[in-house]
């Protein structure tokens, strides 16, 4: 485990330093979360009988999201894995006794804590002195709470292992980025409009994904949209899906490795 | 020790005619070209040698040394080294070996060398008192005391060669590979990077495997060379026998006043300039004495060298022997 946390630490560092980048991020994610605000204030005021969740449980939904957008997002990291598979630095990736599934996992992980650290404070500091309607209100009890960390964390490592098999993708097509991974991930995860708010039939299948086990399950957790059984059962489910992703993920590294060619030089 | 057995790899490589016509015919039927990388690799090299792995651009070096740290798999064949696989037992085998790819970089871009070197450390898990012993005389053997603090991406090539070679170095592997390890760097660097190979092969009996274009590398590092081309070993041996294989050719370097001198049989301009000629000689068909003779007897001489061909020529020689 030691070089698992030296890597961890290296690339916390690493990304902690990239100030101007986090500022811009920072402004982003204000402009962005007061304006979904705004629209979900329209849409309620037109009939507030059909919006699907209370309106300040949607509030503190996109605060959160835009919070620790840099751990939910299923896009905007692009990992050393992608960098290494096209440059053939994994040559040397592959000359270190590492488990290359893991040490990537580490790597990536690491890159969204320092990323969403440098920007959680502020979006959140500013979220709760704003005025109504605008502002984020506390989770409803203690209990609902901690289980929003429980479900935090497991939805952050869901989006990790699901961005790994984005990563692997790499091996095949040899380019940068596959926006297919990251628009289905952002379309299906609730990124772009919670999930409640998806036609009936659609959002019964949606629930089931693995895409509702990422920033869906902790950010409808902390507002109290989930509660009681059913988030211990979302939990549940969360676990079931990073179970099956981390399989799913490693077995597709032994395969891509058996063939990995590395090129030139 | 090392063990290669009818190593076999071959690439498929997707190719085309340049133009637009041809570009949009690929997108539906693609011609994949076979290259067959390497033919019946076999070799074994023992502990604590030092061998120079030699041949012209793509001819397999870097796909036998990628074979060899377990990057890579080949299509056939066998590759025992200390008793494992490389490929199937990769992680415990890389622990025991260092590599240098001249071409990339090891070395976390953003921070600044001591910390990469510390992350090597972890992850090789090597003890606190090696790694201090190990990097006290790596930094003093390389010159890289002063470099340690600055972050990777601002060094310059020769210096971040030597941090990688360091880097390398820091868990004591018993085998070291280097591809091509003296890409940019300068004379002096060169030398002294030279004499830490060999020290380190003399005092800790590592092992060194190097991929190299620079033939003064081989003069003055290895004992052993093993010269690859298109995918086969075409010569296994000493420097001697590369010079017995490339013939006994000399060079004579005169310098004169007045007209030049007249070339016979077995002589052959290199370079002529006013006052000035390198004649490559064929001893077998004009002795160097009679050569010498007949110049010296028509023209008036400064001076004569004489010298042997270098070990550049043997080898260009060679490649066109072989005809790769």
């Amino acid at each position: 485990m030691k070089e698992y946390r030296a890597l961890f630490r290296i690339k916390f560092i690493g990304g902690l330093q990239y100030r101007a980048a986090a500022l811009a991020g920072l402004t982003t994610q204000f402009a962005w979360g007061f304006m979904e605000i705004l629209a979900f204030v329209a849409f309620y005021r037109a009939n507030p009988a059909a919006f699907p969740m209370e309106f300040s449980q949607t509030v503190s939904y996109i605060w959160i999201q835009q919070a620790f957008l840099a751990l939910f997002a299923t896009w905007g990291v692009g990992g050393d894995a992608v960098e290494s598979i096209i440059n053939g630095n994994i040559a040397y990736d592959l000359a270190r006794p590492m488990n290359l599934y893991d040490r990537w996992f580490c790597e990536a992980a690491a890159t969204r804590v320092a990323r969403a650290t440098l920007r959680c404070f502020p979006v959140l500091i500013l979220a709760f002195v704003l005025p109504e309607p605008f502002r984020m209100s506390l989770p409803a009890s203690a209990a609902q709470f901690g289980m929003f960390i429980v479900s935090a964390v497991l939805g952050f490592l869901v989006v990790c292992a699901y961005c790994m098999l984005d990563y692997m993708s790499s091996f095949y097509t040899m380019t940068r980025i596959n926006l297919v991974f990251a628009m289905i991930g952002d379309f299906m995860s609730g990124q772009i409009i919670p999930l409640p708010f998806f036609p009936r039939p659609f959002q019964a299948i949606a629930e089931w994904l693995p895409f509702a086990s990422m920033q869906n399950a902790p950010l409808r957790i902390y507002s109290g949209n989930i509660a009681g059984m059913d988030a211990v059962g979302c939990i549940a489910l969360q676990f079931f899906w990073l179970a099956i992703l981390l399989v799913l993920g490693k077995a597709l590294m032994r395969r891509s490795l058996r063939r990995v060619v590395t090129q030139g030089g | 020790m090392i063990a290669l057995q009818n190593i076999n790899k071959i690439f498929r490589v997707a190719k085309r005619q340049a133009g637009f016509g041809r570009a949009v015919k690929a997108l539906f039927s693609r011609e994949y070209e076979f290259v067959h990388a390497l033919n019946d690799i076999s070799f074994t090299i023992a502990n604590g040698e030092m061998v120079g792995y030699i041949g012209p651009n793509g001819a397999g070096k870097s796909t036998t040394i990628k074979i060899m740290c377990g990057i890579l798999t080949p299509d056939s064949g066998v590759c025992d080294i200390n008793g494992r696989t490389p490929w199937r037992d990769r992680v415990a085998h890389v622990r025991e070996i260092g590599v240098v790819f001249g071409q990339r970089s090891q070395l976390w871009w953003d921070v600044p060398v001591i910390d990469s070197f510390e992350l090597i450390r972890d992850i090789y898990k090597v003890e606190d008192r090696l790694y201090k012993t190990n990097l006290d005389e790596l930094t003093a053997l390389l010159g890289i005391f002063e470099i340690l603090k600055t972050p990777a991406r601002s060094l310059s090539l020769g210096q971040r060669m030597r941090c990688e070679i360091a880097a390398s170095l820091l868990h004591s592997p018993q085998i070291l590979f280097l591809d091509e390890p003296m890409i940019g760097l300068d004379a002096v660097s060169k030398i002294a990077v030279r004499q830490f190979i060999k020290k380190l092969n003399r005092e800790r009996g590592t092992t060194v495997i190097l991929t190299t274009h620079d033939m003064q590398d081989i003069e003055a590092l290895t004992e052993r060379i093993l010269l690859i081309g298109k995918g086969q070993i075409l010569l296994d041996g000493g420097l001697d026998e590369l010079k017995r294989h490339a013939g006994q050719r000399r060079t004579l370097i005169i310098e004169y006043n007045g007209d030049a001198p007249e070339i016979r049989e077995g002589m052959s301009v290199n370079e002529a300039k006013e006052g000035r000629l390198v004649i490559t000689l064929d001893p077998a068909i004009m002795a160097v004495s009679d050569a010498i003779a007949h110049i010296a007897a028509n023209t008036e001489l400064n001076d004569v060298s004489v010298s042997g061909a270098s070990v550049e020529e043997m080898v260009a020689a060679l490649y066109r022997e072989y005809r790769i």
